[in-house]
């Protein structure tokens, strides 16, 4: 008898997870719970200006503080070539300020004592002289003429310029534009700067071990090997005498993906000091110089026909980079995937264009949550299908079902490959549950009350899981992952994978998966990841990639194990392999389904009883490089209400379809919904970092930055369809960002929609009250880029 | 050299006596002197919550509280939750409905919902979403937190066992 998937914990059981335990007793392992022995405490002194040149730096008074080992420089770094670094995007970092300081929050020194109290006693008896220089805080700023050039470290850098770049079809996307039939749409949106800001902030130990050589790191990183080459490289140590170990990590969502400046200075000062050395960043350290995310201007024109069917797009997307061009993305592509815009929907021509500019801001531009800059064109598009539909005069339901892909595959616009989807069915059902036929007339009704509904949606296909290894690339690196799968004697696993967790449950959910090719109860399997010493290089877990790559290792591995299982399983029966069948958990003699024998009974013979000729042992391992991405299909729909007096607004339902193909774990992908919907409604409600005229940090810690609670948070009810992945090995699509990708735009469209008859087509995120009440009021859009100078 | 002070407390039912700095924040005290590093420290602003304990029963930030205030009182961190054997009905409620995912903020959020379910063991939604506002978790969007703190009061109606947990 095959055995109860369910019963085992394999796939689709909803396994309670085995993370759980040791966090609910206080017993994870962050970076800041280890103590190693004759271990020192670092602080960064960071530049409170956002622009200026550097006269002098006096350390005398921190170096003579007692309990102080080390005060270090720029300049000192710059005797070990440290003081800059490599971006992600093939840009330069300071790591310590030598020439000027170009953001609030730069770091400046670095302070190594006994203690952290110590430490921070020692930064604050630096004296650092500056000759300020004009602070540019946003992209009109950095093209005006005459504006300082603030990166003039590179040589022929003669603007503030950092990268250009287009994709799509500009000669046939003109040629329709011309077309006097189609109706244009245009409109501007602005998706403002936030911050991932996972509660755990940035976290290093640095552990030097000068009689074998041999580098320890512990870091609180979503992507340890990566990390791992990138020191060998810019530090220009011997790789397999590096070993990072990345323990629990207090939330990630694309913030702990790069190195920072921190982080080098650490691993210096305990290579020069041959002692392990601790630093925790703070949360206003973290806020204000740690990946940022968003931070760009959309511009869009869409050419319609009178039947409602979008025959070209334009595009053009301004990026505010900061002071380094630090973008965490693939290499090929300068804005992310953000020409993922309207990829499910059938646009047969679009132009688009990209442009970055260096500030006076932390740099970053981190996937937040998202598979680099898709959360930005997920946002623009359907608040800008909001705005078409509005304009042609055509229901918001209708108008993106007749735009909508229906044959896959299909090759989007910009270049992508849309696989799979029934965008129908999950559109219906998700309007079915939110009464979108009964909603009309209760806006109506409520209007004549004096009252404001307003009803969103948002529907959207987001490219998830890079690789492939063609196209995507992290410095050069490729974009596969891997899992390592080892069956000991008596049937129990380890399976080691080159991904890892910051709270969505790998540890649960990858031990389902070798349950699901091998029939081991999920318990029996341990599953490890984390630490590059004991697991296969993987580019880590960020872009929702862990389950379509690293998962998809996983049942490759499995099935590799299961093919020699059979051998195996052959000589035990003593039939030829090609007698032998395989159900969950048990190979059978075709002809004789009784005589059979368990996975555990060919691991037990793997060590003590090989046929001649069979290596023996039971384990292998598998780099996955993805055909494609997955391509999951979300839609959210929100109904909320605002008060026409003060302009608060409140959601009333929220509905989400979210179609991620095979769930490996549906109370998993629940959490992960949950999570990311939360921190979509965060943005569109009340998040937000931004900037004076100065350049300094608005919202720099989490009393000004104000992410929600329990309180402010609404329900979410959400409804599952499946149509699994053509090429993934167990039909899966990622899944962990799509709550945070597609859930802005239906918060706003529902706030705009319940003012849209004033005449109001754009209230930029977040919608305070403060804004939405001045779109009543002037009914009028309401703007939320950054005034110049003079406005 | 600081000047130090002595502050005697009772941690986790554990009377504990410590010479420490004045200026040592509580979270501090409770880290790194006691070595319970099950209390974490999120914000350093009182915001987040994930440095929670409880402080004469009532839940505090104690990253906003000296380590000399605590001389005389009583403090419970999340390793005073439960016992070796048993979970209390807060970390089991966690556990059961998914209530947690990186983990960084559960010890906190159960210190707030373990003091606040001792007050009001019968909670209705809305009185638990208003408790646990001082608490930040960027994971789950709260709705399984909301669903455990639910869990544990009906497992404390059915048992007899207090929010905490059965004693030793």
């Amino acid at each position: 008898m095959a055995l109860d998937e369910i019963q085992i914990g394999g796939l689709g059981a909803r396994r309670k997870r085995v993370e759980d335990a040791r966090f609910i007793r206080g017993k994870g392992n962050y970076i800041d719970d280890f103590k190693l022995p004759g271990m020192l405490h670092m602080e960064t002194l960071r530049s409170p200006i956002a622009h200026a040149r550097i006269t002098s730096i006096d350390t005398s008074k921190a170096w003579m503080t007692p309990g102080v080992h080390m005060v270090i420089t720029g300049d000192m770094a710059a005797q070990h070539n440290l003081a800059w670094m490599p971006t992600l995007s093939y840009d330069t970092q300071a790591v310590l300020a030598t020439d000027k300081v170009r953001f609030q929050g730069q770091e400046i020194c670095c302070v190594v004592a006994d203690d952290p109290y110590i430490a921070k006693d020692a930064c604050e008896v630096i004296v650092v002289e500056y000759d300020p220089l004009p602070p540019i805080v946003n992209p009109k700023q950095a093209l005006a003429p005459g504006a300082p050039i603030i990166r003039d470290d590179k040589a022929g850098q003669t603007n503030n310029i950092c990268y250009t770049w287009e994709v799509g079809d500009k000669e046939n996307t003109e040629r329709v534009f011309a077309d006097e039939s189609m109706q244009v749409v245009s409109q501007d949106i602005f998706y403002p700067r936030t911050h991932p800001c996972p509660i755990e902030n940035m976290a290093i130990i640095s552990d030097y071990n000068s009689a074998t050589g041999k580098l320890t790191i512990y870091l609180t990183t979503q992507a340890p090997h990566i990390i791992r080459t990138a020191v060998a490289l810019v530090a220009e140590l011997p790789e397999h005498m590096i070993r990072v170990i990345a323990p629990d990590l207090g939330g990630g969502f694309g913030n702990k993906v790069p190195v920072y400046p921190s982080y080098v200075i650490a691993i210096l000062a305990s290579i020069l000091l041959t002692r392990p050395v601790k630093w925790i960043e703070d949360k206003t350290g973290n806020l204000i110089s740690t990946g940022y995310a968003r931070d760009m201007y959309f511009h869009c024109d869409a050419a319609i026909r009178k039947d409602g069917k979008i025959q070209a797009v334009r595009v053009h997307a301004d990026t505010d980079n900061g002071g380094f061009f630090s973008d965490a993305q693939p290499t090929k592509f300068k804005i992310g995937l953000f020409h993922s815009i309207f990829g499910c929907y059938d646009v047969p021509y679009g132009y688009l264009t990209a442009q970055g500019h260096y500030t006076n801001k932390a740099p970053g531009g981190v996937a937040y949550r998202c598979s680099f800059r898709i959360t930005e064109s997920m946002f623009f598009q359907e608040r800008f299908m909001q705005t078409c539909a509005y304009e042609i005069g055509m229901d918001q339901a209708e108008f993106r079902r007749v735009n909508f892909i229906r044959e896959f595959p299909h090759r989007t616009t910009f270049g992508f490959l849309v696989d799979s989807g029934d965008y129908d069915k999950c559109l219906d059902l998700a309007l079915d549950k939110i009464d979108y036929d009964g909603f009309k007339a209760r806006q109506d009704a409520a209007r004549k009350q004096g009252r404001l509904l307003g009803l969103g949606l948002s529907c959207m296909s987001e490219p998830l899981g890079a690789g492939n290894s063609r196209e995507y690339d992290i410095i050069g690196i490729k974009m596969f992952d891997s899992a390592e799968l080892r069956v000991h004697p008596s049937g129990k696993a380890v399976l080691k994978i080159g991904s890892k967790t910051q709270g969505q449950g790998h540890e649960t959910t990858f031990a389902q998966i070798v349950t699901h090719e091998l029939g081991i109860p999920a318990d029996d399997i341990l599953v490890q990841h984390g630490d590059t010493d004991n697991t296969p290089f993987g580019m880590g877990t960020y872009a929702s990639r862990s389950t379509p790559t690293a998962g998809a290792a996983t049942a490759m591995v499995a099935r590799k194990v299961r093919a020699k299982a059979k051998k195996l399983a052959a000589h035990l029966l003593e039939v030829s392999e090609e007698d032998v069948e395989w159900e969950l958990g048990r190979f059978y003699v075709r002809s004789a389904p009784n005589r059979g024998v368990t996975i555990t009974d060919c691991a037990f013979a793997a060590y003590t009883n090989m046929p001649d000729g069979l290596e023996p042992g039971l384990e292998n391992n598998a780099y996955y490089d993805p055909p494609n991405m997955t391509w999951p299909f979300d839609v959210y729909v929100t109904t909320v209400e605002v008060d026409p007096e003060t302009g608060e607004w409140d959601v009333l339902k929220f509905v989400g379809v979210d179609d991620c193909g095979v769930r490996i774990n549906p109370m998993i992908v629940e959490g992960q919904l949950h999570g990311g919907l939360a921190e979509a409604f965060a943005m569109a409600y009340h998040q937000m970092i931004t900037f004076d005229s100065q350049g300094n940090c608005i919202g720099s810690n989490y009393m000004d930055y104000m992410i929600p609670t329990a309180w402010e948070t609404p329900h979410f009810e959400l409804y599952e369809v499946v149509t699994p992945s053509p090429h993934h090995p167990i039909g899966c699509k990622g899944i962990g960002e799509c709550g945070c990708v597609g859930g802005p735009a239906a918060f706003v469209n529902a706030v705009v929609d319940a003012v849209a008859h004033l005449g109001v087509r754009n209230i930029d995120m977040p919608c305070l009250s403060s804004r939405v009440w001045e779109a009543i009021k002037y009914k009028k859009d309401v703007s939320g880029t950054p005034p110049l100078p003079g406005q | 050299m600081p000047e130090f002070r002595t502050v005697q407390c009772v941690v986790n039912d554990e009377p504990r006596e410590a010479e420490i700095e004045p200026r040592l924040l509580l979270v501090h005290f409770i880290r790194e002197v006691l070595g319970l590093t099950g209390t974490h420290l999120g914000c350093d602003t009182t915001s987040c919550g994930a440095c929670t304990v409880l402080f004469d029963g009532l839940p505090v930030k104690s990253c906003t509280v000296l380590g000399v205030q605590a001389d005389g009182h009583d403090i419970v961190t999340v390793e005073g939750l439960g016992s070796p054997s048993e979970l209390s009905p807060v970390q089991e409620g966690f556990h059961e409905e998914h209530g947690l995912q990186c983990g960084f903020c559960t010890p906190g959020m159960m210190l707030t919902a373990t003091g606040f379910l001792e007050e009001n063991p019968n909670p209705t939604e809305e009185e638990i979403r208003w408790a646990l506002s001082g608490n930040n978790c960027r994971c789950t969007g709260y709705m399984n937190i909301v669903k455990a703190v639910q869990w544990a009061a009906k497992k404390m109606a059915t048992s007899g066992i207090s929010a905490r947990g059965a004693r030793g």
